[in-house]
């Protein structure tokens, strides 16, 4: 078994379906479990959370076991320091919005901390103006951000996320998303996120678990499973890399940004934030070309130099390309037959062309 | 108007669907509870039971209760070893009865009641450090509450109008088991309409203003809606 801040082990069977997953998560960041309907991304948050129990199971988190089948041991859940967010808000009815908040406060022990939290996490999240509503008045977006208040406001020792953006349309999701990224910058809890959005992964993921039929196909940091070549990431036509650096420059007259990463820089259109900023960058595979000699004349901005680590084609003669830019990972989608032209292989020196970036925060 | 006899038959009457319907709370919430969450097997048994004296006639439930109450049934041979004595033509054995027999307008609007919240707000509650007790009274009981206000009424009700059974169990004692329902009987059989007329309608008023009561309360009612 693994060991970690977060160790979580689990054999689970239901007949037709089988969950069997022995993983070792961060004690910080965004872990964010991938896969398809029926990979059992939701049920592993359920055996966390102790909402399913397991025939075998170990889980600990800091030390503290709240599974270990081997000896007995399951904590139930209202005993678990742990926030749960529900797919469906999952709102009480009866409540108002700060009867809501309170119902866990209630019930843990009081902490002179707790009025602090409250205050904190209803500012975080912009919920002030709606403590005495009803839960059936309020949208989908603001449920949902109730609902992370919720969870939030025990101060839990594990924030666990069962697709909390799903239910919602693309407007609230970006409604809810700049929230979820603050939680993350302000509140050091250690968040175990389902999803089954690529785009929810480049966003939010620091470190990423993807499953498939109830097991756990491969799990990393986030980095090295964008550029890890034998998964269905990087063979996906939208396949792309994340990099998260800081602003270090403006340059107002062309109105471009310069942003520093692990060891390389690139100049990207006008950024809104100041000197400092950290930022994430997503670079799609497909906007990456390649040349073997430093192009002296061209329209595209970002030419870096970097050296192919890695090479595999896929089934509609495409070869996708991993490269190491300063200690960054770069994949490139290019035709086989360029490749071949080119002929590239690994540890190759080159360089590439990035054509277009976006930024995910 | 009413006479001596009719207000007895009303007090007691009264009496005893009340002392019924609180019974019947007491027994059918965990009951229903149970109903409403059990995979067990004894289920289908146990609903089947409880919504027996739906189908079967007054008549048949009175005539077993009787027995069983007797000295020779189990429940007659229990009370005796108890020192109560028996039950059957006495106010204990009616409020028994009633319990039996109106048990599953308590226990079915309950168990949908229960059905109907669903999973979802007990586990939120449990992932908010609530207990199952704690659970069951915080977040249960309220969003149950259209379910305890139809079980209560139609148990009252029910109770109020029942006639077979009484008459089986209760036989026809002035004050102590002669309900409301025996008591038309008895001016039916005398010839005394008027006397009849006045509890039969009596009845009939309390009887449809109780349903129209409940029915516009619970259309009002914000927890009466679906989950969200």
């Amino acid at each position: 078994m693994k060991t970690g801040a977060i160790t979580a082990s689990f054999q689970l069977d239901y007949g037709s379906f089988k969950l069997e997953a022995d993983l070792s998560l961060p004690g910080s960041g965004i872990s964010v479990l991938f896969g398809d309907s029926g990979s059992g991304k939701t049920t592993l948050l359920r055996c966390m959370a102790g909402l399913e129990r397991p025939q075998h199971g170990f889980f600990g988190i800091n030390g503290n076991v709240w599974q270990d089948s081997d000896k007995n041991v399951f904590v139930p859940t209202h005993q678990r320091s742990l926030g749960y967010v529900f797919q469906e808000a999952n709102l009480f009815p009866h409540l108002t919005v700060a009867e809501n908040l309170q119902f866990g406060l209630k019930r843990i022990a009081t902490q002179p901390s707790n009025g602090t939290i409250l205050n904190a996490v209803v500012e975080l999240l912009g919920i002030s103006h709606l403590l005495d509503r009803m839960p059936e008045r309020l949208s989908g977006g603001e449920r949902q951000r109730v609902a992370i208040a919720r969870a939030l406001v025990l101060n839990p020792a594990i924030l666990l996320m069962d697709e909390p953006l799903a239910s919602l349309d693309l407007k609230r999701k970006q409604e809810v998303m700049p929230y979820l990224l603050k939680l993350q910058q302000e509140f050091n809890i250690p968040i175990v996120y389902v999803t089954h959005s690529r785009q929810e992964v480049m966003q939010l993921a620091d470190y990423l678990v993807i499953l498939e039929n109830g097991h756990v196909q491969a799990d990393g940091v986030l980095r090295d499973m964008l550029g890890r070549l034998d998964l269905p990431l990087a063979q996906d036509k939208d396949a792309a890399s994340v990099w998260q650096g800081t602003i270090t420059g403006h340059d107002n007259e062309f109105q471009l940004s310069n942003v520093e990463f692990n060891g390389v820089s690139l100049s990207l259109p006008n950024i809104d934030a100041g000197y400092g900023t950290r930022l994430r960058v997503q670079i799609h595979a497909r906007d990456v070309s390649l040349t073997l000699e430093a192009p002296s004349q061209t329209s595209i901005l970002n030419v870096l130099p970097a050296t192919i680590t890695g090479l595999a084609d896929d089934q509609s003669g495409h070869t996708i390309v991993r490269l190491t830019c300063g200690q960054e990972t770069l994949l490139a989608h290019i035709t086989r037959k360029s490749s071949q032209l080119l002929g590239l292989r690994a540890d190759l020196p080159v360089f590439v062309q990035i054509k277009g970036t976006s930024l995910l925060h | 108007m009413l006479n001596a006899g009719d207000l007895a038959a009303l007090w007691l009457t009264f009496k005893i669907a009340s002392l019924s319907t609180i019974l019947m709370l007491l027994l059918g919430t965990p009951l229903a509870w149970w109903l409403a969450r059990t995979q067990s097997r004894w289920k289908g048994i146990c609903n089947a039971l409880v919504a027996m004296p739906l189908v079967l006639p007054p008549t048949v439930l009175g005539f077993y209760l009787l027995i069983m109450m007797g000295p020779k049934g189990p429940i007659g041979q229990l009370t005796e070893l108890l020192g109560i004595g028996t039950l059957p033509f006495t106010f204990g054995g009616l409020v028994m009865a009633s319990v039996i027999y109106s048990l599953p307008f308590v226990v079915q609007p309950l168990q949908a009641s229960f059905s109907g919240i669903g999973r979802q707000p007990l586990e939120a509650a449990a992932t908010l450090r609530a207990s199952p007790l704690d659970t069951f009274f915080s977040v249960v009981l309220p969003l149950a509450k259209p379910g305890f206000l139809t079980a209560t009424i139609l148990g009252f009700a029910h109770t109020v109008g029942e006639f077979g059974v009484v008459l089986m169990v209760g036989g026809n004692i002035p004050e102590k088991t002669r309900v409301v329902s025996v008591q038309i009987y008895n001016h039916v059989e005398a010839l005394e309409y008027s006397q009849a007329h006045w509890l039969a309608g009596g009845l009939l008023v309390f009887s449809f203003t109780v349903l129209l009561i409940l029915y516009s309360v619970l259309k009002t009612q914000p927890s009466s809606q679906p989950f969200k």
